[in-house]
């Protein structure tokens, strides 16, 4: 059954036509990754996501919906499906991350300080 | 002068109520807010032209300009009058009336008169924005489906001839063109003209021929389409209760 939204974002998978369990595609707006940049030169930064037919129409959204009242200097948009990631199931892969804090510099900035105080103390 | 800056801010004021009349009901949410954040923007530069001939003209409050006075004081043009009807309609209005402004304020960024080359320098961005907005909704449902494509053309040639009245002269417009504040109405047309029909074009959609602007001018006289009234009436609904009211 179809079930046409008046929501053009969401028009819903059409059950009848699932040919070998996949769903006619194309039936939904596109999702776009959005990155706002608050001044030139700075990183842009993840800030949510946008549904738009195109990029244009993507970025237009973007605008009105992540840079309405901040300070801008650019937006990115990107779509989600463009974005490669690691699956789910391998954060394992991160697990002993938090551990090796020697790989943190504020580490050892903090030890030479402290070694300095001790060493003007003693 | 104080006749351009009357009849820019009514243009504004008038356009910038009407499209406000989407916010809540356009078509999507992103988009409904577009489409108030831009309306917004007309009433800002009303404010900011009311407020010009407030402070440098002799002009009223700008409060009471705009929301205390008859119909037949209004100059605004019929364009702006005509009801939102489908989102096709005010789209196209929408375009062919920011491609206008777009050019009128950059015509006023060498105007004489400067507080008004600052505010056109002031809004410059706003207004690059409007008719980029206005132009990507153009291309996207120009090359759409059938049906899109259909009420895009359809819309655009009841609203082109309309849009004519955008650039009906003044009586003091020679006055203005020697004293170098405006270009006038007829060199703004044609600057107008030719980029709307080269987007128009590239959007595969036709540029309307055969038809009469004449039935819609009058409005810079203070003759107006049936449908001011009621706008007027519904926008000055609030400060009618107490025009002295502090806000």
């Amino acid at each position: 059954m179809t079930n046409s939204s008046l929501d053009p974002r969401i028009r819903r998978i059409d059950l009848e036509h699932v040919k070998n369990g996949v769903a006619p595609t194309n039936s939904h707006w596109i999702t776009f990754e959005v990155f706002h940049q608050d001044k030139r030169g700075k990183q842009p930064i993840h800030v949510g996501i946008v549904h738009a037919p195109s990029p244009e129409i993507a970025l237009m959204f973007a605008k009105e919906q992540y840079a309405r009242r901040k300070e801008t200097s650019n937006l990115w948009v990107v779509k989600s499906s463009e974005v490669y990631t690691f699956a789910p199931e391998d954060d394992d892969i991160f697990e002993t991350t938090p551990e090796k804090t020697f790989r943190d510099p504020g580490f050892y900035k903090v030890r030479d300080r402290i070694e300095a105080y001790k060493n003007k103390t003693s | 002068m104080k006749n351009l800056l009357l009849k820019m801010a009514d243009d504004a004021l008038i356009i910038g109520h009407r499209n406000s009349e989407w916010t809540g009901i356009g078509p999507v949410l992103e988009e409904d807010i577009a489409f108030s954040s831009m309306s917004q923007d007309k009433i800002g530069h009303a404010w900011a032209l009311y407020r010009i001939l407030n402070e440098e003209l002799g002009g009223g409050d700008p409060d009471m300009v705009a929301f205390n006075r008859a119909a037949k004081d209004f100059t605004c043009c019929h364009l702006v009058e005509y009801p939102a009807g489908e989102y096709d309609f005010s789209l196209v209005r929408h375009f062919l009336m920011d491609k206008a402004e777009y050019h009128r304020y950059n015509l006023l960024l060498q105007s004489s008169f400067v507080p008004l080359a600052n505010l056109a320098k002031k809004v410059k961005g706003e207004l690059k924005y409007h008719v980029m907005h206005a132009e990507t909704w153009m291309r996207q449902l120009a090359n759409g489906s059938e049906e899109s494509k259909a009420r895009m053309q359809t819309a655009l040639n009841i609203a082109y001839p309309i849009a004519f009245s955008l650039f009906e002269k003044q009586e003091d417009e020679a006055q203005m063109i020697a004293d170098k504040v405006f270009v006038g109405e007829d060199a703004l047309l044609s600057i107008w003209q030719e980029d709307v029909h080269n987007a128009i074009e590239s959007y595969g959609l036709k540029v309307p021929t055969n038809f009469d602007s004449a039935p819609f001018m009058g409005g810079r006289k203070g003759y107006h389409t049936e449908y001011l009234e009621p706008l007027l009436k519904e926008m000055t609904e609030v400060f009618s209760i107490d025009p002295n009211a502090e806000w």
